[in-house]
């Protein structure tokens, strides 16, 4: 189990790092969320894996219970995530309408973003 | 802290507070500006005074105010033989300096920014001598060099004032930086940043490994402040200030601040072979060097500035020596060195101001047109030449006595030698001061007919000249301070008597040496200024710009080649590095057994694995088509989702699915603006490129939650589980960290989700006023979409669901205390529910029906969740402190009221606001983007229809 998980974790790093190295702001924003996904599992993994444990106190006898502050601190980071996925979404909206290109770079000849539209066409 | 303690914190006060003055008093005219500039620096005159006899009788006032004790830190002042010094110096000048100034700038100059850079700098300046904490002393150390920058670039017009003032800084600066390194070294080695201690332990820092890097490092900052070789060459350039600062910073206080540290650091580094070699090596050849080139100088200011550097050179070569002879000798020149450069400066000042030049080859024959200036010059120039009966000639012999008995590297003749030549042409260049510019026929080609300047003007260097004299002839009168300075420097009660004549002595033949040498070398000075002229020698300006340019050039080479604007390069190299990083780290070992079993795999996981990484692969290969890459995007959302309620994390699977929904509905509302597909741009090169370092990064992060997670640690969970019930009153674990334990991070968390959707919203606010909300009214965006926009189906559907999907909203929000669920969740729901409306029905019809403002509905969330956890302060416990009780109410069952539930209830508003705010700006794009708006709640309505074709027939 822990292998699948690391394993999970690591997929969708690389997969998120990949994306992220696109050129336009579409892939660019699918693999921040890549990365989110492998963040926050990571995080939530960090309290080690349990099944069947969850951390809801039970009023018979002691049970054992899963690690509750990883789960606490990953839920508002999930919630986080998506705040900054939709600034990001926004900001590479407000670009591509302004400049008419989702290209993320700056041209290395130009810093002009009017001539960014010849590119992208 | 005794009332001594007191006047001392105000002295080093005054000037800042002063420093307010003259940009007010401006206004009432400059002579009213300069009063009162006078007042503060008088003040503080008085009170130094109040404190003098003791600090004369061999007392050490203190005073104290802790501030940040942990790191060291103290408002900690002392006052010394040493500080009362050069404290009496710097007020003493500034007071001269002030009412100078006050003749000699022009009514066009902007006189109340000179005086309060004038009164910063003597702040900073008493800071410096009077700080009794060596982290205090190097702010007012970089504060000096700030404040001089203003000075010396006063004349903005001037491009060689603001040369000048840049090479000071840049200079002094750098050193102070390195004198930053070798103060906290000290401190280190003792323990203590206090400089009383440090004052204390000169043998343990003698005997430290790290005595030598502390050396050269606070050495560095000495030497540029003090102009040494090789760093002299500021100075000059420095002199582009007007005179008053002249004589201010670079005769009397700030180049003397160099040497003050060298003075206050004696006891402490000084009496080492290395001491000795780096100070007094430098301090000789600085002299020799500095009045060489004094000699050949045509400026009367850049003679002056030269002649300083190399007077600052023999004080360095005083100390260096490390006896207490030399050191006696040195406190000595520096009373000395003040009274007639000062002078001195001031005299350049009023030839300049009644000549309009410094250019000696122009001048000469002053003496009939200024007698009054020209007493004045002759005194303190002959002072600076060592003759007999000024004070310059007492210092300048207990200093030739001091290099007579120097052997340097088993030679007893180099430093004799070298000092009674240095001597010499002091003495040719200060003749040469008075010869070119006041003696010889008075000429008919001056640019202005000079004549003396007014009294206030000639006051200053006057008071300065009558004081030469005083010292010169009864040197008694400066044996007190003296006699105390040179104890606190030595660390050693003193107890000299100054006389005039000391008897025929090595020092006398060497003076006698130096005098006539001196005459025959201006007698010479014609063939030897050609010579000069002729010869090659390095120019200190153009190396200096030479290597400024080159570390530009080097900064904007890493700029430009790392910094081009290409993200996509930042990001690589940021991956890169963290990897690498990452890899260091492994390859470190220390890596222990695993400590964990591995739970088995069930075929479902492992299906649902699968899943996962076909989606990723997948989402990888096609992302060109984006509306698939969006689908698959959510399966491995909703496997994540999955795998949280396998784990055991009902409240993260709850969390992940709902923001997945609003994510896709996100990603989606932006791809109908946005390109359909991504073109296919990339060479294979940069392919491959990402394709490792994805898969660089990818391993690096498995392996590390592999290993991670086969390991125990301790973790601080057993609180939480343990009071949640009993101190938190849930048995939900995750929410009542949320909402209770943790409730400060929940806070602020929902504060940054009300941020980003006001950015949004501010952001889409530009768009809409701006020249896209024209373009995108022209746009022919519509095209592609469905004819039925507002199907019958879907509306009825989720005008069924609205009800039903509220309800679930309220029960996940109501059980989270004790059940997986609350405010996140809730939130989140809600919004769905919300949204499905504004899908089925569209913007317009959704909007009109909309009561609260998503915005208000943020700051409500983000309003009670702060009064809840403020409520705590009003019964006295810390902010966010939780209540609980339970309530029997017939016919419900017995139910529990928390605080923390009205916590959540914050949390819940404030994230249904912020989603809401974040879809439905997005929406407003859509409006604009000539789609049009519907009052209705679908398109085609069927009772509509029938209505109209009755109507039709």
């Amino acid at each position: 189990m822990e292998f699948i998980i690391a394993s999970a974790v690591g997929v969708l790093t690389a997969g998120g790092v990949y994306l992220m190295l696109r050129l336009r702001t579409f892939p660019v924003i699918l693999g921040i969320a890549l990365l989110s996904y492998a963040v926050n599992l990571f995080l939530f993994a960090s309290g080690r894996l349990a099944v069947n444990l969850p951390p809801i106190l039970s009023k018979y006898g002691d049970a054992s219970y899963t690690d509750p502050l990883p789960q606490a601190l990953t839920l508002t980071a999930i919630v986080i995530s998506f705040g900054m996925t939709a600034v990001l979404v926004m900001i590479g909206l407000a670009a591509f309408l302004e400049a008419d290109s989702d290209q993320i770079n700056i041209a290395a000849d130009d810093t002009d973003t009017k001539t960014n539209k010849d590119a992208a066409q | 802290m005794s009332a001594g303690g007191n006047l001392l914190f105000l002295i080093a006060l005054l000037p800042f507070i002063g420093a307010l003055v003259p940009g007010v008093m401006i206004r009432a005219g400059r002579t009213a500006c300069a009063t009162f500039t006078a007042v503060p620096t008088a003040l503080a005159l008085v009170m130094l005074m109040i404190l003098a006899p003791a600090v004369l009788r061999g007392e050490v006032i203190q005073a104290e105010i802790a501030w940040l004790p942990q790191l060291g830190l103290s408002a900690a002042f002392f006052l010394d033989g040493l500080g009362l010094l050069f404290a009496g110096m710097i007020l003493g000048v500034g007071l001269l300096i002030t009412l100078y100034a006050r003749f000699y700038l022009s009514s066009k100059d902007p006189m109340g920014q000179f005086y309060t850079y004038l009164l910063l700098f003597q702040g900073a300046m008493l800071g410096i001598v009077l700080s009794d904490n060596i982290l205090l002393l190097l702010i007012f150390w970089e504060l000096t060099s700030l404040s001089s920058f203003l000075l010396i670039g006063f004349w903005k017009h001037l491009p060689e004032g603001r040369q000048g003032a840049r090479m000071a800084l840049a200079v002094t600066g750098s050193g102070g930086l390195a004198m930053i390194g070798g103060m906290l070294i000290l401190g280190n080695i003792v323990g203590s940043y206090n400089l009383t201690d440090i004052l204390q332990a000169g043998d343990a820092i003698r005997a430290s490994d790290w005595y030598l890097p502390a050396l050269i490092l606070i050495l560095l900052g000495a030497f540029t402040k003090s102009a040494q070789f090789p760093f002299h060459f500021w100075l000059p350039h420095a002199m582009a200030a007007p005179t008053p600062v002249s004589a201010y910073l670079h005769s009397a206080t700030m180049v003397k601040a160099g040497v003050f540290l060298m003075a206050r650091m004696w006891p402490v580094l000084a009496g080492t072979d290395a001491w000795f070699y780096i100070v007094a090596t430098t301090g000789l050849v600085t002299m020799v060097l500095g009045a060489l080139i004094a000699l050949f100088k045509d400026d009367l200011k850049a003679l002056l500035a030269f002649s300083t550097v190399s007077h600052l050179g023999l004080l360095t070569m005083l100390l260096g020596f490390g006896t207490q002879a030399a050191a006696i000798a040195a406190v000595f020149h520096i009373i000395n060195h003040l009274t007639f450069k000062a002078a001195l400066f001031m005299t350049a000042g009023i030839v300049d101001h009644e000549t309009h030049t410094r250019d000696i080859k122009r001048l000469g024959g002053l003496r009939h047109l200024m007698p009054v200036t020209f007493v004045i010059g002759t005194v303190a120039a002959l002072s600076m030449a060592g003759i007999p009966l000024f004070n310059g000639f007492l210092s300048k012999e207990l200093m030739l006595e001091e290099a007579a008995h120097t052997t340097w590297a088993g030679n007893p003749y180099a430093v004799p030698v070298l000092a009674t030549i240095g001597a010499l042409l002091s003495v040719a260049y200060s003749l040469r001061f008075i010869g070119h510019v006041f003696l010889g026929p008075a000429r008919d080609d001056y640019p202005q007919k000079p004549h003396d300047p007014p009294f206030g003007m000639w006051a200053a260097p006057a008071l300065l000249a009558v004081l030469v004299v005083l010292i010169g002839v009864m040197p008694f009168l400066a044996q007190d301070i003296v006699n105390a300075a040179a104890s606190a420097v030595t660390g050693t009660e003193i107890d000299i008597y100054l006389k005039v004549w000391h008897g025929i002595t090595p020092a006398l033949y060497m003076s006698i040496l130096a005098v006539i040498g001196g005459a025959v070398v201006l007698w010479l000075h014609r063939p030897l200024d050609r010579a000069w002229i002729t010869a090659p020698r390095p120019e200190a300006k153009t190396i200096f710009d030479g290597l400024v340019a080159a570390i530009v050039g080097l900064s904007r080479g890493i700029t430009e080649a790392t910094h081009n604007g290409a993200i996509s390069r930042y990001l690589a190299i940021f991956v890169v590095a963290s990897v690498a990083l990452g890899v260091i780290a492994f390859s470190g070992g220390g890596l222990t057994a695993p400590t964990r079993a591995m739970l088995p795999v069930p075929s479902i996981v492992a299906i649902g694995w699968l899943m996962l990484v076909v989606a990723t692969c997948a989402v990888v290969v096609m992302h060109h088509a984006r509306f698939q890459a969006l689908v698959l995007i959510g399966v491995i959302g909703l496997t994540i989702s999955a795998g949280f309620i396998y784990l055991s994390a009902p409240d993260l699977a709850l969390t992940q699915i709902s923001v997945e929904t609003v994510t896709i509905m996100l990603l989606l509302l932006a791809l109908h603006f946005l390109p359909k597909t991504t073109p296919k741009e990339s060479p294979l090169a940069l392919k491959l490129r990402d394709g490792m370092i994805a898969v660089a990064a990818g391993v690096g992060i498995g392996a590390l939650a592999y290993s991670f997670l086969l390991r125990d640690i301790s973790t601080i969970s057993a609180f939480h589980l343990a009071n949640s019930y009993e101190g938190g009153g849930g048995t939900n674990v995750v929410n009542v960290t949320l909402v209770d334990f943790r409730g400060y991070d929940t806070y602020g968390e929902i504060i940054v989700l009300g941020i980003a959707g006001l950015v949004i919203y501010a952001l889409l606010e530009t768009l809409l006023t701006g020249p896209v909300a024209r373009r995108l009214r022209n746009s022919e965006r519509v095209d592609d979409l469905s004819r039925d926009r507002h199907p019958t189906m879907m509306v009825v559907v989720t005008r069924v669901l609205m009800p039903i999907a509220v309800m679930v909203g309220i029960y996940i929000f109501l059980r989270g205390h004790n059940q997986p669920g609350g405010g996140f969740v809730a939130g989140l729901v809600i919004a769905i529910a919300l949204l499905m409306q504004y899908m089925a029905s569209g913007f317009a019809w959704t909007q009109s029906r909309q009561r609260i403002e998503y915005h208000t509905m943020i700051g409500w969330g983000v309003i009670i969740a702060g009064l809840t956890g403020a409520g705590a302060w009003l019964v006295g416990y810390p902010f966010l402190t939780s209540a609980f009780t339970y309530i029997n109410l017939p016919p419900i069952e017995e139910f529990e009221l928390a605080t923390a539930m009205l916590f959540d209830l914050g949390v819940f508003l404030a994230v249904l606001g912020s989603v809401m705010l974040m879809l439905y700006s997005l929406s407003r794009l859509a409006r604009l983007a000539g789609e049009k708006t519907n009052t209705d709640a679908m398109d085609f309505d069927p009772a509509d229809r029938i209505t109209d074709k009755k109507a039709g027939h």
